[in-house]
């Protein structure tokens, strides 16, 4: 894990999450936050909590630290938004699903499925000349897979963009 | 409309609306009316609130921001949807950048229409996001009450800042069901800091100790918490010289031995020297703006950076502090006056003194009358006792220069924004909200031109406001650097065909005077002051090409300054404006 979290920093990607209060209008202006301060957004994620007044959001994005800093006390200053953090991968569990569709015969399709098991990875489709591959684990995780599918004729891709939860008694 | 009769019948939406600003006792509401936001102006019939009817809803919008700056009490905007709204895109952003509470209320299409392009549909919420505190978009009649209340309490708490309200005309024609008017609010995700903490006072304290060259910048924010009174006891106290920013004119009184004035870009050469050679500084209420630090990696190089601000965003944002405390100013001021012991700084104030002395501000009558001597002149006709607002250029400078404030409020400028139209009704919306006070607006001729309709508005409410222009027939400013950095090649700068102000005055029923020598000034400001059946014009024409100085080119440091007209060729500036 310290070794995933030394080339996050060296890409300077960062992950920041985000709760906030279902009202309209929050997600644009979270996101004029990051666009006015020349950060793109990578991912980004939102999902209801246990609470239904809240969101959670994760955003990934990739710039100086200084500039995030600001980032994040410009986006707790808004008032919809009731807590922001920004998470190391060795504070909290981040995963990511993607879904991969990759075309080929019936003797690829074997060997895909043999070289996918120590990925985290399953077939959850096959059709006539396609299948579709699930596959939940860590960025780098799904961009080791993605380059190995590439090889077999992978013609499309999504990701799910980061899910981000502190370990243990922290709070996300 | 308030017989028992009718207050029996259901309220709709505007109704509920005017009936919750009356509670929250809003006195003025500013603007102008439009199809979308006629339940709300019919809902202003019988009102206590008086509605001020302007000429175009920029001039609404100052009008606001100056009431809110004199009075500390936010300003009420109304207007209609589409263009009334973007109209007042430039008002909001001037309150937004100076930090000034202001709610704007503007009429929308009906809930149906929204996004289909319907007749003078604009996206308001969206199109004023990035500078609004906060914004609603108002989708039922009964949270007209809570969106109120917590508009009233996001824009005057904390780092203060305009909230705009959009509302549907379905929704503020529809019938009020609601239980209460004061109804709880739900604001989860806002919080105001105050007192700031103990422990971060305590460091701040600490800093001072041994410090041979204290120097404390005052900002907005000290203005903003009233900190005027902690400010002068804590100066006091440690035997520190004071500077303040533009807008932080006044937290501290000018004319003070201590008061070094404005520092930064055309500020004195004696406050920029000091900041050359403290060996720490304080902001109090200032976020260290690029008029103030010129470039940031050179600014107060070897000091001890103390930073005192209500917003944490601020912490770090241009400048790394020593230490820092987060919450109000005078809260903050006041524990920190507790900490501090006296410093010996009579070498630090002599060496300013002398400072003073060797570079003090000064014009001259050889090329005849400037404007200059018109504000020096106007402040010693007012005694320095009235309120002064401006609009932005070399007037702005001068007068930030010449007309020394005293006390809190009493100085209104768009200082962020750098908004041209800004001053003539912002002293219209300051003169509603203090009708005791003198009221000066010092425009440019340029400026002016932007909001002089509302020229209307002063008159027909007989306002005793007086606007000085200063005339010399340029977007000086611009005149001046296209002069010192390029070349003199004159671009969009030339204002040939001005009117003659004073006749314009007059076809508005508004009083005018005119100077034009140095012989005159005295005597016309004097019966110009004097003059209080209603607005009036002094329209000043001083010699057209002159320049502000002391000058820091913009992303310069104050080591760069320039005292006096220089007389080689000069760098383009690398700072952006």
């Amino acid at each position: 894990m310290a070794k995933l979290s030394e080339n996050a920093t060296k890409r300077n990607i960062h992950t920041v999450s985000l709760v906030v209060a279902n009202k309209p209008g929050v997600l644009v202006r979270i996101a004029q936050v990051f666009a006015r301060r020349g950060f793109n957004i990578d991912s980004l994620v939102v999902s209801p909590t246990v609470d239904p007044k809240f969101s959670s959001m994760t955003i990934t994005s990739r710039g100086d630290a200084a500039t995030l800093d600001q980032i994040i006390k410009q986006s707790a200053k808004l008032i919809d938004v009731i807590h922001v953090s920004e998470h190391k991968p060795e504070e909290a569990m981040e995963v990511e699903l993607a879904l991969y569709k990759v075309k080929g015969k019936s003797v690829t399709k074997v060997s895909i499925s043999k070289s996918i098991k120590s990925y985290q990875a399953q077939i959850i489709d096959i059709a006539q000349d396609s299948i579709i591959i699930q596959q939940i684990g860590s960025t780098e995780e799904l961009d080791t897979l993605e380059a190995i599918l590439k090889k077999y004729g992978l013609v499309e891709m999504v990701r799910t963009g980061k899910v981000v939860m502190a370990r243990g008694k922290e709070s996300t | 409309m308030t017989t028992k009769k009718q207050s029996a019948k259901p309220m709709n939406g505007a109704e509920a609306l005017i009936r919750c600003l009356e509670n929250f006792g809003v006195e003025y509401i500013w603007g102008l009316s439009g199809g979308a936001a006629i339940p709300i102006f019919d809902a202003l019939v019988g009102s206590k609130i008086k509605l001020i009817l302007v000429r175009h809803e920029q001039g609404a919008s100052h009008m606001a921001d100056g009431y809110a700056r004199a009075t500390g009490k936010p300003g009420v905007v109304l207007v209609t949807s589409g263009p009334g709204a973007t109209n007042t895109v430039t008002g909001i952003m001037t309150a937004h950048m100076d930090s000034v509470p202001m709610i704007v209320l503007t009429g929308q299409t009906i809930s149906s229409m929204l996004g289909k392009d319907a007749f003078q549909e604009s996206d308001i919420f969206g199109i004023t996001m990035p500078i609004v505190k906060h914004s609603y978009l108002v989708k039922n009649t009964n949270d007209i009450p809570r969106v109120i209340k917590e508009a009233f309490y996001i824009t005057n708490t904390g780092r203060p800042g305009p909230v705009l309200i959009d509302l549907p005309k379905d929704v503020t024609s529809a019938t009020f069901t609601g239980t209460t008017l004061d109804p709880e609010m739900d604001l989860p995700g806002y919080t105001v800091p105050s007192k700031g903490n103990k422990n971060d006072i305590l460091k701040l304290a600490k800093m001072f100790k041994g410090a041979k060259k204290p120097l404390l910048l005052i900002g907005h924010g000290a203005v903003i918490s009233r900190a005027g009174k902690a400010i002068m006891e804590l100066a006091e106290k440690l035997k520190a010289p004071i500077t303040n920013t533009l807008l932080g004119k006044g937290a501290f009184p000018e004319t003070h031995p201590l008061s070094l004035g404005m520092l930064g870009m055309h500020g004195t050469a004696y406050a920029n020297k000091a900041v050359i050679s403290c060996d720490l500084i304080c902001s109090i209420g200032s976020r260290w703006d690029d008029r103030i630090n010129g470039n940031p990696s050179e600014f107060c190089i070897g000091a001890k950076k103390l930073h005192i601000d209500i917003d944490p965003a601020e912490m770090g944002k241009i400048l790394q502090p020593d230490a820092s405390a987060v919450g109000d100013a005078r809260l903050i001021v006041e524990e920190l006056i507790k900490h501090v012991e006296p410093l010996n700084t009579d070498e630090w104030l002599k060496e300013l003194n002398y400072l003073k002395k060797q570079y003090p501000l000064k014009y001259s009558h050889e090329k005849g009358l400037t404007a200059q001597y018109v504000i020096d002149e106007l402040f010693k006709v007012t005694k320095g006792k009235a309120i002064v607002t401006t609009d932005v250029g070399q007037h702005q400078m001068w007068a930030a220069q010449f007309y020394l404030t005293d006390q809190c409020d009493y100085w209104i400028t768009s200082g962020g924004a750098g908004t041209m139209g800004f001053g003539f009704p912002a002293a219209i919306g300051a003169q509603f909200g203090k009708p005791k006070d003198m009221v000066v607006a010092i425009v440019g001729d340029g400026g002016f031109q932007m909001t002089l309709a509302e020229l209307s508005t002063a008159a027909i409410h007989k306002l005793p406001v007086k606007v000085l222009i200063i005339d010399n027939k340029y977007l000086g400013m611009v005149r001046q650097w296209q002069e010192l950095f390029f070349d003199n090649r004159l671009s969009g700068v030339d204002l040939e065909g001005n009117p003659d102000f004073v006749k314009l005055a007059e076809a508005y029923g508004v009083k005018g005077f005119h100077i034009g020598k140095v012989e005159e000034a005295n005597a016309v400001l004097t019966e110009a002051v004097n003059y209080n059946a209603g607005p009036c014009v002094i329209h000043a024409e001083v010699i057209k090409e002159d320049n502000v100085f002391p000058m820091i080119p913009a992303g310069k440091s104050a080591y760069h300054m320039i005292i006096e007209p220089p007389k080689t060729k000069l760098e383009k500036p690398t700072g952006s404006t």
